[in-house]
């Protein structure tokens, strides 16, 4: 029996800004995870990853990140994930304060 | 404090010019992510989870007023409006842009200041007791030292690509507050028959397999400090496992090669290398050592000390924790806590940083300094003055006293922002500081430090903790493992799990525990946490955190 495929999302943090960007259907970078293409089979993910990686002058560091179905949605899977996010607990800086 | 040499400033102003071309030609395309991160971390420019960041060198952990005012500047115009003190004596800005970076470089250079070797496989910041020059205790000033010492390794041509990063710490004093044995190489001064000279410590060091540093040196006379460390990176820059990044570090090397191998090949190295130190460096030594010339300590009457100490509790109780003895009569060393209850350790804002600049500036010999438990300390300060210092540390929320307490956490930045964590330090330190606040037992438990860190990699320093925290993913969960009986001081040593992890929700209770066992099992107040569990050993507070099953377990 072959392992189920965990749905992925290509993710990096922008080259300009390092906020973290999720690659869309449309090739775009948005700043919500919601609105990033959930990618359920695997070769097509590895493919996405390295047209993500090959744009080095928009963002640094892709690679696919574990996500779950969500109302809204893909949701993260991981506690990391979901502070990327979010952003830090401490302050409400990062991707929480740009969404209020 | 040392002031940079037309040489220095040129040399800082050319490699500031060469980052600002990098960085341009990364923004147009030139240049990879592969081909620009070396570049960038040489400048101490990192990736973290939400943002860049940008780590900034105080070289001994020594600031005047004019660099703490460039700090707070750059923290506003560029950054959030706060810096995070490190646990090596380092700024970290969180939340940099790319394309400002270059600019922050060059408002620190105005000060003197840079991120060269902040980061990479380098001899980093060397970093030294935060009371240097002022502690009672000292035999010597350790900055001179520590100064020769980074200007012998910054970009040294030797020292650029070595197996893994590097650390020194250098110390003064009898006592160590520099972590000279969980350093690459430590560096004690010492004294033998009347001459002065340093004790080297090898080996040492934190991360997945942590170690006390060995000896390879019981007295080496001033002159060849240089030579002889020169020597010591040398050997292990060609012996230095470069398969394997976690049997990379120095500590790996001696231990398997032994120390008296490394010592044999080390003065083999440094019989050679010696001749060729012609004394340069130690004219240098002795120009620099003009720099670091005690201030005009003066004679006062401490009537304004003792007025307020007697009549102002809240004086009192900063006085009594806060401070420390200094070697000149009427002078006190101040420390100013980055760890007011609830808030994030070693964070500071751009105002606080400005009061404190302030405050150093009109009495403090316009000295400050960063110590590697993330807090502030004002060296010399007169103890007719510290009523007013402590009032307007207090309007600041600089004026908690709990240095060396329950709640003085040194934590790592954890999850909430390093790439390389493994689970969150910040929000543990501030529910623990939170509670025993609440409890308003701080005082009562006394001396106890707690250190936390989001990942094996024990930048928090969690194996020296009397108490210490690592932070873990256990399964897609953040799970936190203790340790009971480390210690950071000249008596080094590193702690004893006591067992399975917590959870996030489990860990403060689990803390709360281990303290309800402490105070329970002590001979009187006088007995301080470590010499309790010293005294008792693990079985009781692993009975606190387990409950009787851990006896049964071990009666089987």
């Amino acid at each position: 029996m072959t392992r189920r495929f965990t749905p992925k999302v290509v993710t990096g943090n922008a080259l300009l800004e390092g906020d973290v960007v999720y690659l869309t259907v449309d090739d775009q970078w948005t700043r919500d995870l919601a609105a990033a293409e959930v990618l359920d089979d695997e070769a097509h993910a590895q493919l996405r990853l390295l047209d993500a990686q090959a744009r080095q002058n928009e963002i640094v560091g892709a690679y696919l990140a574990d996500v779950k179905p969500g109302a809204a949605g893909p949701e993260p899977a991981h506690f990391r994930e979901a502070f990327r996010m979010r952003g830090p607990s401490n302050y409400a800086h990062g991707k929480q304060a740009d969404t209020r | 404090m040392y002031r940079y040499t037309e040489f220095d400033a040129a040399f800082v102003a050319e490699r500031n010019r060469q980052f600002r071309a990098q960085v341009n030609r990364r923004i147009d395309g030139s240049l990879t992510e592969d081909e620009f991160k070396p570049l960038r971390l040489m400048n101490g420019l990192y990736l973290q989870l939400h943002a860049y960041m940008l780590r900034v060198a105080i070289p001994y952990g020594t600031l005047n007023s004019a660099q703490m005012r460039q700090l707070a500047m750059i923290a506003e115009r560029w950054d959030k409006g706060y810096g995070h003190f490190t646990t090596r004596q380092n700024i970290q800005y969180n939340w940099p842009a790319l394309r400002d970076v270059p600019d922050m470089l060059d408002a620190l250079a105005e000060v003197g200041m840079h991120a060269i070797q902040t980061s990479g496989n380098t001899i980093r910041n060397v970093t030294a007791d935060h009371f240097a020059g002022a502690a009672a205790d000292e035999i010597a000033d350790p900055r001179p030292v520590a100064e020769l010492i980074r200007q012998w390794s910054t970009d040294h041509p030797e020292f650029q690509f070595l197996p893994r990063k590097f650390k020194i710490a250098v110390t003064g004093a009898e006592a160590d507050r520099a972590v000279t044995r969980a350093h690459d190489i430590g560096i004690r001064t010492v004294q033998r028959d009347g001459e002065t000279g340093y004790e080297i410590i090898v080996g040492g060091g934190l991360g997945r397999t942590p170690m006390i540093g060995k000896v390879l040196r019981s007295f080496l006379p001033e002159a060849d400090l240089l030579p002889y460390l020169e020597a010591t990176v040398s050997v292990w820059n060609l012996l230095g496992r470069r398969d394997n990044k976690y049997k990379s570090r120095i500590k790996i090397t001696v231990h398997e090669h032994g120390i008296e191998e490394i010592s044999r090949l080390v003065e083999d190295r440094f019989a050679i290398l010696k001749p060729s130190f012609t004394g340069v460096d130690q004219a240098h030594l002795a120009r620099i050592r003009e720099d670091f010339a005690p201030p005009a300590f003066v004679t006062r009457p401490v009537d304004a000390y003792t007025r307020a100490y007697d009549s102002d509790p809240v004086f009192r109780a900063w006085a009594d924790t806060n401070l420390s003895a200094h070697r000149a009569p009427g002078y006190a060393i101040a420390q100013i806590s980055l760890k007011a209850h609830g808030a994030t350790p070693g964070d500071a804002s751009a105002d606080q940083m400005r009061v404190i600049a302030d405050i150093a500036e009109q009495f403090g010999h316009d000295e400050i300094r960063i110590s590697h438990e993330q807090n502030i300390v004002l060296p010399h300060v007169h103890r007719a003055d510290l009523p007013e210092i402590h009032a307007r540390l207090k309007a600041r929320g600089l004026a908690t006293a709990n240095i060396g307490k329950i709640s003085d956490i040194i934590a790592c930045p954890g999850m909430d922002y390093c790439a390389l964590a493994t689970a969150r330090s910040i929000p543990i330190a501030q529910d623990i500081a939170t509670r025993f606040d609440a409890l308003k037992l701080e005082h009562d438990i006394g001396d106890l430090k707690i250190k936390i860190s989001g990942c094996i990699n024990a930048c928090g320093h969690h194996h020296l903790g009397h108490i210490g925290i690592l932070g873990l993913d256990r399964a897609g969960v953040e799970n936190y493992q203790i340790t009971l009986g480390g210690d950071h001081t000249e008596q080094a040593a590193v702690g004893e799990r006591t067992g399975p992890g917590f959870s996030a929700e489990a860990i403060l209770p689990a803390i709360e525990r281990l303290v309800e066992t402490y105070l329970a099992q002590r001979t009187g107040p006088e007995e301080p946490f470590i010499d309790t569990y010293r005294r008792v050993g693990m079985a009781p507070f692993k009975e606190a955190l387990y409950g009787p099953e851990a006896r049964r377990s071990r009666a089987a």
